[in-house]
C-alpha cells in the first residue's frame, strides 16, 4: 500500500532538501551555530509547537535542549565529539533523550528519543530494590534477638528510617500499662510504658486484641492523644496510620507511623511496602514474645530441678559443682541436696546420685527423689531404711529408671567432723586427709529402683580440720579424653588428683577436679557430672566470711 | 608487681597483710584485713583493685616461678572470692543500680574468674545492674541469657589464649543478637590485638578501664549485615586450624613415639610420666591450633619461650621442646602456615639457648612432664 510517487517527491521538496529523516520514526530537529531551526521533521513540530524553520531554537525547545544545543556548537568543541554525548530532560510529560548529531556548515541534527516508559521503569526498578534490601535487612535485624524489648525498639527505629518521619510500636497492655517504643527519623528507639487507654487512638484497641480482624487505617492526625506523640517529633502530624503487627496467631502490637507537614502523603504503593514490614516485625514480636512466655515457664519448672547452691552448714562446710551433660541444659540425671540438722547439733543429710540417663526426662526423676529424700529426713539416722523406703517408691512409680545414689550424715563434733556414709550402687566417696593420703570409703549398697530388696552397709569415719570427703558421679570418672584421646579419666587419676588437694576448701578441690575433668574431656561429649565436697573447716572461726547466717541453708 | 611497687604505703601495707593470711590460708585474717582496709578510709573500688587484685596476680607469679604449691594458688583464689563475697553484702557498699544492664561472664572452658568477678562489684559499686554470669558460661546459656534479660554490653573475660575459638563464638554470638561486647584478660594478647582481631567493639586491660568504656556507651552492632565468624579470620578458607584440632591425638601419639626412639631413657618412663609428657605435647599442639586461628607468630613463640622459663624454674631441660617441634613440623610438612609457626618457635628457642639460658639436654629426665601448668 506504497503512497503515489508523486506525493511524496513534492512533500520531500516541501519540507526539505536532504531530509530523509522526515520519515524517521522520531522527532528530529535541525539548528545552526546560531541557534536557530533549520528543519524540522512533522514528529518534531508536533513536539515542540511552533518549531518552524528560521525561528529561534528558544522559542520552541525546552531550555535544557537549547543548552544541550549551545555546548555541542561551541566553538571549541572537536566536531568528533558531538555524537558521543547523549542529553536528557522532559518535554511535557513525557522525559526524551536528545541525541546530536553534526551536519553540513556546522549544524547539528537533533534525534529526540521518547525514554518516558523506560525511565519510569527504572525508577520503579530502584524503589523496588531498595525496599527489597530494605526488608532483607529489617529482617536480619528483627531476627536477631528474642528480646521483647529489643524487638520493639528495632521496629520503630527500622519503620521511621524508612517508612515515616516517626514509629511508635504498641505491645499488648500488661495490667493496665501499654509498653512502647518510639523512634524518630531513624534515631535510637526509646522504649517506655504508658498508662492510658487504647481506645483514645482509633482502631488501637482491636488492632491490640487481634481481633476482629483490622486493616491498616489512616486516622484523623487531630484525634491523636499527646501519649501516642513521640517525644523530639516536630511539627504538626500531617498523617498517621494504625497498622496492626499481625503476629503467630496472637496479636504482637500495633505500628503507628506519623508523617509532618513537611513530607508526602502515603503512596499505595508505600502502604503495601508497610504493610510488608508490619508482616515481619509482627512475626519478630510475636516470637520474641513466645520466647519469653516459653523461657519464663521453663524457669519455673526447672527452678526446683537446679542443683542448689551449697554454704557451711551447722559449722561444716559444703561445696557442690555440676556440669550438665549438653552445653545448653542446665539440668541433667545428676543430683545433690544437702538437707540441715533439725538443730545445730544435730546432723545434716548430704545426698548425691545419678539417676540412668540424662537430659530433662532424667531431671524429672531426679527431681521426685530429691522431694521423696526430703520427706524421709526424719529418720535420716537410718541410711537403710531411708533407702528401702525410696526403693519401694521408685519401683511403685510408673518410671522405669534406676538411681544410685550416696548418702553421707555430717555432724560437726569439736573440730572435727562425723561422717556416717551409705553408698547405694554409687561410686565410693573418697577422702582426702591432710597428709595428702586419699582414702576410698568401703560403703557398698544395692542400687534403688530396680530391685525389691535393698541391701547397704554404712560406714563411718572422721574427718579433722581440713581435710575433705568427696562424693562424686561416675560422669567425672568416665570422662573420654585425654591427650590421646580415648582415655578415661578413671579413678586412679582422680585419686592422684585429689592427692594434691590436702587442705584445700571444699569449694577449691570441687573447682580443680571439675577443671581437670573438663580439661581430660577437651571439649569432648561427657555425661552429667556432679561433685560434692565435704570439709571439716581448718579453723575454729564459724562462718567467718561467707555473709550467711550460721547454720543456715539456703537453696 | 608493678602495681605493688607503685602502690601507695598505705596500700602496700594492706597488700602485704592480704598476702601473709592468703599464703598461710587464713580465711578470716584476710577477711579481715579488707574490711580494717575500709574502716580506714580505702574506698571498696580500690580495696577490691588495689588491694586484692595485686595479691591475686602475685600468687599466680608465684606459682609459676614454682614458690607456691597448686593447692596453695587454689586456697589463694578461694578465700579471695570469698573475701570479695563478703565485701559484696558489706551493708555500706550496697548501690542501688541507676546506669544501664551489663552481662559480665567467661567464656567456655574459661576457669579464673576472679578477674570477671573484680569487674562485676566495680560495676556494681559504680551504679550499675550487673548479671554475673560466673566462670565457663556456655555461649548458648549466654545467649539465653541475652534474649531472656537483655543488656547494655557483655563484658567476657578470658586468660587462656586456648580459648580464643571460644570467645570468637562468644563475640560473634553476643553482637548477632545486638549486643556490643568488650572483652578483657590476657587471652586477649598484652595490647588487646587478638580482642581486634576477633570483632569485639572494645579491650580493656583493666578493670578501671572496662568500667569507664561501659560508661561512654556503645553504639548497637550492625546488624543488618548479618556478619559470619569467617570474614573476620579469612585465613581459616585453609582449614589448617580445623585439621590441626582435630588430628591432635594423633600429633600427640606421633611426636610420643618420636621421642621414645629419640631418646632411650623415655622408654623407661613410669605411666604417669608418660602422660604428664603426652600432655605437654597436647598443649604445645593446642597453641599451635589457636596461633593457626588468629594466624599470630608471636601467639606460639610467646608460648614456647613463657614455656621454657616455666621449665628452667623446675630444673626441667628446655632443649627437650626441639625435638617435640621437629616432629610436629615433619608430620605438618604440607601445612604451610603450621610449618611457618614451628620455623619461628624453633628459631626462638635457639636463640634463647644460645643467650646462656640453661641449655638443656636429652638427659635420663622425663622430658616435658614439668610443662604442665599443674606441674
Amino acid at each position: 500500500m506504497a503512497p503515489p510517487k508523486e506525493q511524496i517527491a513534492t512533500r520531500t521538496h516541501q519540507r526539505s532538501t536532504s531530509a530523509d529523516w522526515a520519515m524517521a520514526p522520531y522527532p528530529v530537529l535541525v539548528a545552526d551555530r546560531a541557534g536557530a531551526v533549520v528543519d524540522a521533521n512533522p514528529a518534531a513540530v508536533l513536539l515542540l509547537d511552533g518549531a518552524a524553520r528560521g525561528t529561534a531554537l528558544s522559542a520552541s525547545a525546552p531550555s535544557w535542549l537549547v543548552r544541550a544545543h549551545e555546548e555541542t556548537t561551541r566553538p571549541s568543541r572537536p566536531a568528533a565529539d558531538v555524537d558521543r554525548q547523549v542529553f536528557r530532560g522532559e518535554i511535557g510529560a513525557q522525559s526524551f533523550e536528545a541525541h546530536p548529531t553534526p551536519a553540513q556548515d556546522g549544524n547539528v541534527v537533533w534525534w529526540l528519543v521518547d525514554d518516558t516508559d523506560r525511565r519510569l521503569a527504572e525508577v520503579e526498578l530502584a524503589t523496588e530494590r531498595e525496599r527489597t534490601t530494605f526488608l532483607a535487612e529489617a529482617s536480619n535485624v528483627l531476627l536477631a534477638s528474642l528480646n521483647t524489648d529489643r524487638c520493639m525498639q528495632a521496629t520503630a527505629q527500622l519503620a521511621s528510617r524508612h517508612i515515616a518521619d516517626a514509629a511508635v510500636v504498641i505491645a499488648p497492655a500488661v495490667g493496665r500499662n501499654l509498653p512502647m517504643a518510639y523512634a524518630v527519623g531513624g534515631g535510637a528507639a526509646v522504649r517506655g510504658t504508658v498508662v492510658a487507654d487504647p481506645d483514645q487512638v482509633p482502631g488501637l484497641s482491636e488492632a491490640l486484641q487481634g481481633f476482629p480482624p483490622v486493616p491498616s487505617r489512616w486516622i484523623d492526625p487531630a484525634t491523636l492523644p499527646d501519649w501516642v506523640l513521640p517525644e523530639g517529633f516536630n511539627g504538626p502530624v500531617a498523617s498517621a496510620s494504625v497498622t496492626p503487627l499481625p503476629g503467630h496467631g496472637v496479636p504482637a502490637g500495633v505500628l503507628i507511623l506519623l508523617r509532618s507537614t513537611g513530607s508526602s502523603e502515603f503512596s499505595e504503593s508505600e502502604e503495601v511496602f508497610a504493610r510488608l514490614f508490619a508482616a515481619r516485625a509482627g512475626a519478630a514480636l510475636s516470637a520474641a514474645r513466645l520466647y519469653a512466655e516459653q523461657s519464663g515457664i521453663t524457669r519455673t519448672l526447672m527452678r526446683d530441678l537446679l542443683p542448689p547452691r551449697l554454704h557451711r552448714v551447722n559449722g561444716v562446710e559444703f561445696a557442690g559443682g555440676y556440669q550438665p551433660a549438653a552445653a545448653r541444659d542446665r539440668v541433667g540425671g545428676d543430683f545433690y541436696d544437702v538437707h540441715p540438722g533439725s538443730t545445730p547439733d544435730a546432723p545434716s543429710l548430704a545426698v548425691l546420685g545419678d539417676v540412668c540417663g540424662k537430659g530433662l526426662d532424667a531431671a524429672v526423676l531426679t527431681g521426685k527423689i530429691r522431694n521423696t529424700l526430703q520427706a524421709l529426713t526424719p529418720m535420716a539416722d537410718d541410711h537403710e531404711r531411708m533407702l528401702r523406703l525410696l526403693d519401694g517408691a521408685l519401683l511403685n512409680s510408673h518410671h522405669t529408671r534406676f538411681a544410685t545414689l550416696v548418702m553421707a550424715s555430717v555432724q560437726r563434733t569439736g573440730n572435727r567432723v562425723r561422717l556416717r556414709l551409705t553408698s547405694a550402687g554409687h561410686p565410693a566417696p573418697l577422702v582426702v586427709r591432710n597428709d595428702g593420703r586419699v582414702e576410698e570409703i568401703d560403703t557398698r549398697g544395692t542400687l534403688v529402683g530396680a530391685l525389691p530388696h535393698i541391701d547397704a552397709r554404712t560406714v563411718e569415719t572422721y574427718l579433722r580440720p581440713g581435710e575433705t570427703c568427696l562424693l562424686y558421679t561416675d560422669g567425672v570418672t568416665e570422662a573420654r579424653g585425654g591427650p590421646l584421646g580415648d582415655e578415661l579419666f578413671g579413678e586412679e587419676r582422680l585419686m592422684r588428683a585429689l592427692a594434691e588437694c590436702g587442705g584445700m576448701p571444699g569449694q577449691a578441690v570441687v573447682e580443680r577436679i571439675q577443671m581437670l575433668a573438663s580439661q581430660w574431656l577437651h571439649d569432648g561429649r561427657h555425661d552429667d557430672m556432679a561433685l560434692v565436697a565435704i570439709t571439716a573447716p581448718q579453723t575454729t572461726h564459724l562462718s567467718a566470711v561467707d555473709g550467711h547466717t550460721r547454720g543456715r541453708y539456703t537453696a | 608487681m608493678t602495681t605493688h611497687a607503685l602502690a601507695a604505703p598505705r596500700i602496700r601495707g594492706y597488700q602485704d597483710l592480704l598476702w601473709t593470711a592468703v599464703t598461710e590460708r587464713d580465711e578470716h585474717a584476710a577477711a579481715e584485713v579488707a574490711f580494717s582496709a575500709l574502716d580506714d578510709g580505702i574506698d571498696a573500688e580500690s580495696v577490691l583493685l588495689d588491694v586484692i587484685a595485686p595479691v591475686q596476680a602475685r600468687v599466680g607469679t608465684e606459682w609459676a616461678a614454682n614458690r607456691l604449691s597448686v593447692a596453695q594458688e587454689h586456697a589463694a583464689s578461694a578465700i579471695a572470692e570469698r573475701i570479695i563475697a563478703a565485701l559484696a553484702h558489706h551493708p555500706s557498699l550496697r548501690t542501688t543500680p541507676h546506669l544501664g544492664r551489663v552481662t559480665v561472664a567467661c567464656v567456655d572452658q574459661e576457669w579464673h574468674v576472679l578477674p570477671a568477678r573484680l569487674l562485676a562489684e566495680v560495676l556494681t559499686l559504680r551504679g550499675w545492674q550487673v548479671d554475673f554470669l560466673g566462670a565457663q558460661v556456655p555461649t548458648p546459656h549466654l545467649i539465653g541469657h541475652l534474649h531472656s534479660h537483655g543488656a547494655d554490653v557483655v563484658a567476657l573475660s578470658s586468660s587462656i589464649p586456648t580459648r580464643l575459638p571460644s570467645a570468637h563464638a562468644a563475640i560473634t554470638a553476643c553482637q548477632a543478637v545486638g549486643v556490643p561486647v568488650l572483652v578483657g584478660g590476657a587471652a586477649f594478647g598484652p595490647d588487646g590485638r587478638y580482642a581486634r582481631l576477633l570483632g569485639a567493639d572494645a579491650w580493656e586491660p583493666d578493670a578501671r578501664g572496662a568500667a569507664r568504656r561501659i560508661a561512654d556507651g556503645f553504639p548497637v552492632p550492625y546488624l543488618a549485615g548479618a556478619r559470619q565468624q569467617i570474614d573476620d579470620l579469612p585465613h581459616l578458607g585453609d582449614q589448617e586450624y580445623t585439621l590441626v584440632a582435630r588430628s591432635r591425638p594423633q600429633l600427640v601419639r606421633a611426636v610420643l613415639a618420636q621421642l621414645e626412639s629419640r631418646f632411650p631413657a623415655a622408654a623407661h618412663y613410669t605411666d604417669q610420666q608418660r602422660e604428664h609428657t603426652a600432655q605437654d605435647i597436647a598443649h604445645i599442639v593446642d597453641y599451635l591450633g589457636v596461633a593457626l586461628y588468629v594466624d599470630d607468630d608471636d601467639l606460639f613463640t610467646g608460648f614456647l619461650a613463657w614455656t621454657a622459663g616455666i621449665l628452667d624454674a623446675r630444673g626441667v631441660p628446655a632443649g627437650s621442646l626441639r625435638p617435640v617441634l621437629d616432629v610436629l613440623g615433619a608430620e605438618l610438612k604440607d601445612f604451610p602456615r603450621s610449618i611457618r609457626l614451628l620455623d619461628q618457635a624453633r628459631t626462638v628457642l635457639d636463640v634463647r639457648t644460645a643467650a646462656g639460658h640453661n641449655p638443656g639436654a636429652s638427659d635420663d629426665r622425663p622430658a616435658l612432664s614439668a610443662l604442665h601448668p599443674d606441674h
